[in-house]
């Protein structure tokens, strides 16, 4: 079938809201993609930056608020039934066995029983599962349930196939054997896919697998970096060209420290967007200030760190913006630096580190409004459910519930703020304000 | 080892004790008990029961009686959780009206309208049929609620990649069913059977056995020969009574309760591998049976794919999106004010024949409830008091809960009520006489649930939380009060839930009965109602019933649900 504009799949701004009340929370805002055939395409971003709620729009499991997805240059009214899925979580049928789950997609298909068979015989047997037929998925590691994961996909013969963070699940190793053994089924050309969608936060295995990268920011979620990819395959990761590439992506997703009022934004209700405050855990913002304390100059390559500290970059990205939002680090073309506060922290003792974060969190907008709400209400203390509903003319309902949590995990690190669980009540830590 | 999942939680919506929704189920509950006292006032006045032979010889032909009418509830009820629960799951209008009618009928006590059931069928039935159809439906009454309920919730919550997985690979919904819906919800369907059929075993003795005044509804079955043989005090029948009934329920433990369990592990949702699965020698068996496999190969096999084939032509898969449910159908508004009418109409007339009920009255059944309350709440206390320290030492002992657990759940499936007439001939003699049978009757049929749910709260304490307050050497009462009373908390309040409804079902039975020919009665509501429906007084009988459901009801809102909340909340573990 010839295409009618050249793309397999062409997304024309595609936009995916949420209400909330009278509220609207932008996810996906004004996304365009095409996608040719041949291609194998990388989608890269932050959590939350609604890249796994894209797919299921490309996928037709869930239409768009606004824009088109089109499909061979027709609109797309249902399941794209040419496309299928390997998921994260390999939503294998843990009652099936690893034949009959492969089986399945072929059953609703109308495949007599003897041609399926013989079909997810040799499928299982091409991604060497050839002995497992009669196991149950939980019989196997994870590495092999996605093998199975993706037998079950290739068993339909999508033209597109779409892949949500299929290795973020796994084991380093059974990850790496498992790009391998996808890229040489798609290089080879034994299988009948026309393009490949990979949805993933690892910003190495992006660069490893696809032709193209189309780099997603949040709060939109909109594409801030579209970017070719033309090494031959197989990739060398120590390549000078790779690690480039690695460096340049990071470089745009972890921005450049701001003037200090664009960094933190306004407060709730404010004109102006809430800085909304990263999900990270404090020790883990301790270390890696620490550690970039111990290195040279205090400075370091963010693709660098990753691998040396061996956490995934979507959680290192976070960290950093939080060290960013709090004054404890610059970042500038893809580098991190301690600032001379960041040292001092990195450096004192737990009394006075609390210190130190206690007078950084003040700063920022949502928590001097929270603060400012204690110290107006009643008694000093407030009911989690009011402080969510005045947050949630900032954020939607869970981002707003994400939001409170953050900010009394570190007003209970900072010794500002108290919280009790059986009365779900706020409320100032006294001391000397 | 997990002995005893929790079946399922209940649902914690908003915390309105009462809504319109339910203010509508509870008028239609009384419009249809008063629609059944009306057609119960054509019901003869006397009723003559069946002989019940007492020869050893005949209990196989009872037993497989009372096993028929079981088995055709259990079918009813079967079928009719798998329509409901799926309109409910996937009909956002259906479900607003589906699910506060629901939670009512699961928290009213249903043997309440025992009294009602059977006047009503025999109105327009003969005896034997009328009393066989109206132990069906009540039984169906009694299994119905928490199967539906457990489907209704596993279809809610099906895991997310599951569903997509399934539209992606475009099932149509007989493969959805099939593959998806189904095994999912299997564990808790059968564990819900089991408990359905144990709750059905209570109501069935009950209804074989209900007599008021001249009218006895009595059936053949254990349960009348039970009642029969305690009536006459012939001990030898009773205890072959006894082994009959002990043999039944051993018989169905072993060859399809413990296979059904072995069978349906395979359903988990969890991933890594059991270290103790259900096992079963009769599974086993089953099994290895060259027969049976020749049976699946060259029979089921086939058929499942021509089914599948069926199936797949009649409901194709559809790519279309699920569109969101377009405006209501004037037809269904037209259906919907019709039935309103209906209602509004009949419910006047209720309410007029529970006006002709005078103060004085209103004044005994008011009494009945209360004392009826105390007996219940005794009930439990007794409860609490063994099988708290039992449950948790059972709990915390893998040997011993592996020895045990066997032996107390074949104890547990023993209906309460088929014991009953037993009980009353030992204790009739002792001062309390009646009200001591009685509150040991509630005893019977609720401790269970109780001792079930501390043994399933005991071993879920986490080791290491058992090894700290060892390590921290807290002495006996301090260990109590840091860990097993807050850890038991959830636990002993779902089993206080399910034993208090099944505390105020059995006082229909227990505080009114005839035995070696006397009536013998207590104060209670249990009793009020029985002795309306003897003396044909139907609006008492009425006003009682309603009495006691909304009663009950309201217990439950108020008390059990917001200590279940309190429980769900604070003291969970996971």
């Amino acid at each position: 079938m010839p295409l009618k504009n050249g793309y397999l799949l062409e997304l024309q701004k595609v936009s995916q809201i949420y209400f909330s009340g009278t509220r609207r929370f932008k996810v996906i805002q004004d996304f365009d993609l095409a996608l040719s055939e041949g291609e194998f395409a990388a989608l890269l971003g932050p959590t939350g930056c609604g890249k796994s709620t894209l797919l299921r729009i490309i996928t037709g499991l869930q239409p768009p608020t606004s824009g088109r997805v089109l499909y061979r240059g027709e609109p797309l009214t249902g399941v794209n039934p040419k496309a299928t899925i390997v998921f994260q979580t390999f939503a294998l049928f843990p009652w099936l066995t690893v034949q009959e789950n492969v089986e399945v997609a072929l059953r609703s298909r109308g495949v007599p029983p003897g041609l399926r068979t013989a079909r997810a015989l040799d499928l299982l047997d091409r991604v060497g599962l050839d002995g497992f037929e009669t196991a149950y998925p939980r019989e196997l590691s994870g590495g092999m349930r996605q093998k199975v994961g993706f037998a079950r996909a290739m068993a339909v013969e999508p033209e597109l196939l779409c892949l949500d963070e299929p290795f973020s699940a796994l084991d380093v190793l059974s990850a790496e054997a498992l790009r391998g053994e996808l890229l040489e089924l798609w290089t080879s050309g034994h299988i009948p896919t026309k393009a490949i969608l990979l949805v993933t936060h690892n910003i190495e295995e992006a660069v490893f697998l696809a032709d193209r990268i189309v780099v997603m920011d949040k709060d939109p979620g909109r594409v801030i970096l579209n970017m070719k990819v033309d090494l031959p395959h197989p990739r060398q990761r120590k390549d000078p060209k790779f690690l480039n590439l690695v460096d340049r992506v990071y470089m745009v997703l972890a921005g450049q420290t701001q003037p200090e009022h664009v960094e933190l934004g306004t407060a709730p209700g404010e004109p102006g967007r809430t800085r909304a405050l990263p999900h990270i855990n404090i020790d883990d913002l301790a270390g890696l200030l620490e550690h970039l304390d111990s290195m040279p100059d205090n400075r370091a390559d963010i693709y660098a760190l990753a691998q040396e500290l061996q956490i995934n970059s979507d959680e290192l990205l976070r960290l950093i913006e939080t060290a960013e939002l709090l004054g404890f680090a610059t970042v500038a073309y893809g580098d991190i630096s301690l600032s001379p506060l960041g040292e001092t922290f990195a450096e004192a003792s737990i009394r006075a580190r609390k210190e130190i974060f206690a007078n950084r969190i003040r700063r920022l907008p949502l928590f001097k409004w929270l603060l400012d709400l204690l110290r107006a209400s009643d008694k000093k203390r407030m009911e989690w459910d009011v402080v969510q509903k005045a947050l949630e003319l900032e954020f939607h309902e869970e981002e707003a519930e994400r939001q409170l949590d953050t900010a009394i995990d570190w007003g209970r690190y900072a010794e500002l703020l108290a919280y009790d669980d059986t009365t779900q009540t706020l409320y100032l830590e006294p001391g000397p304000e | 080892m997990k002995p005893f999942p929790r079946l399922f939680k209940i649902p914690l919506p908003d915390w309105r004790p009462f809504s319109w929704g339910d203010a509508v189920v509870f008028v239609s509950l009384g419009v249809l008990l008063y629609l059944g006292i009306r057609l119960g006032m054509g019901a003869p006045a006397v009723i003559k029961g069946p002989e019940v032979d007492l020869s050893p010889g005949v209990l196989p032909y009872y037993v497989s009686l009372s096993l028929g009418r079981m088995a055709a509830a259990y079918l009813l009820s079967l079928v009719f959780s798998l329509a409901y629960g799926y309109l409910a799951a996937n009909r956002p209008r259906a479900e607003k009206i589906m699910l506060p009618l629901l939670d009512v009928l699961q928290s009213v006590p249903i043997l309440s309208f025992l009294p009602v059931v059977l006047l009503s069928f025999s109105a327009f039935l003969s005896p034997p049929l009328a009393t066989e159809a109206a132990s069906i439906v009540l039984i169906f009454t009694s299994q119905a609620w928490n199967l539906t309920f457990a489907w209704y919730q596993s279809l809610t919550t099906l895991p997310r990649d599951l569903v997509e997985a399934s539209t992606i690979f475009r099932l149509n919904p007989w493969l959805r069913f099939k593959t998806l819906e189904l095994p999912f919800a299997a564990l808790t369907l059968i564990w819900n059977s089991m408990m359905s059929w144990a709750g059905g075993w209570f109501f069935l003795m009950a209804a074989e056995i209900f007599t008021a005044g001249e009218k006895n509804y009595r059936l053949l079955g254990l349960g009348a020969y039970l009642q029969e043989a305690a009536n006459q005090g012939n001990l030898t029948a009773v205890a072959w009574g006894l082994a009959a009934l002990v043999g039944t329920i051993v018989a169905l433990d072993q060859l399809i309760w413990r296979p059904l369990l072995a069978w349906g592990n395979r359903f988990t949702m969890s991933m890594v591998e059991d270290d103790y699965p259900p096992t079963s020698w009769f599974y086993d068996a089953l099994r290895t049976s060259k027969i049976l496999e020749g049976l699946r190969c060259r029979v089921l096999r086939p058929m499942g794919e021509a089914l599948d084939f069926l199936m797949l032509r009649l409901f194709p898969p559809k790519d279309k999106l699920p569109q969101v449910e377009g405006r209501t159908p004037l037809g269904l508004y037209v259906l919907g004010g019709a039935l309103l009418v209906v209602l509004l109409y009949q419910g006047y007339r209720g309410l007029n024949l529970i006006l002709g009920v005078s103060l004085y009255q209103w004044g005994v059944i008011l009494l009945g409830l209360l004392v009826t309350l105390l007996r219940v709440l005794a009930a439990l206390i007794i409860t609490l008091s063994w099988t708290l320290p039992l449950g948790v030492a059972i709990g915390t002992n893998p040997r011993l809960a592996a020895w045990l657990q066997p032996v107390v759940q074949v104890t547990a499936s023993i209906p309460a009520t088929a014991l009953f007439p037993v009980v009353v001939l030992l204790v009739i003699g002792l001062p309390g006489g009646l009200n001591l049978a009685a509150v040991l009757l509630m005893l019977m049929g609720t401790q269970w649930y109780m001792l079930f749910n501390i043994i399933a709260g005991a071993a879920a304490i986490p080791r290491d939380l058992k090894f700290t307050t060892a390590l921290l050497q807290l002495g006996f009462f301090e260990r109590w009060r840091t860990l097993f009373l807050p850890a038991l908390f959830p636990y002993m309040v779902t089993g206080a839930l399910t034993a208090s409804g099944g505390a105020w079902n059995a006082s229909i039975v227990a505080e009114y009965l005839q035995f070696g020919g006397e009536t013998l009665k207590v104060t209670g509501i249990g009793a009020v109602i029985a002795e309306a429906t003897a003396s044909g007084d139907y609006a008492v009988l009425l006003a009682a019933t309603l009495s006691m459901i909304i009663a009950v009801a309201t217990i439950n809102r108020l008390v059990w649900r917001r200590l279940y909340q309190v429980a769900e909340e604070r003291y969970r573990m996971d």
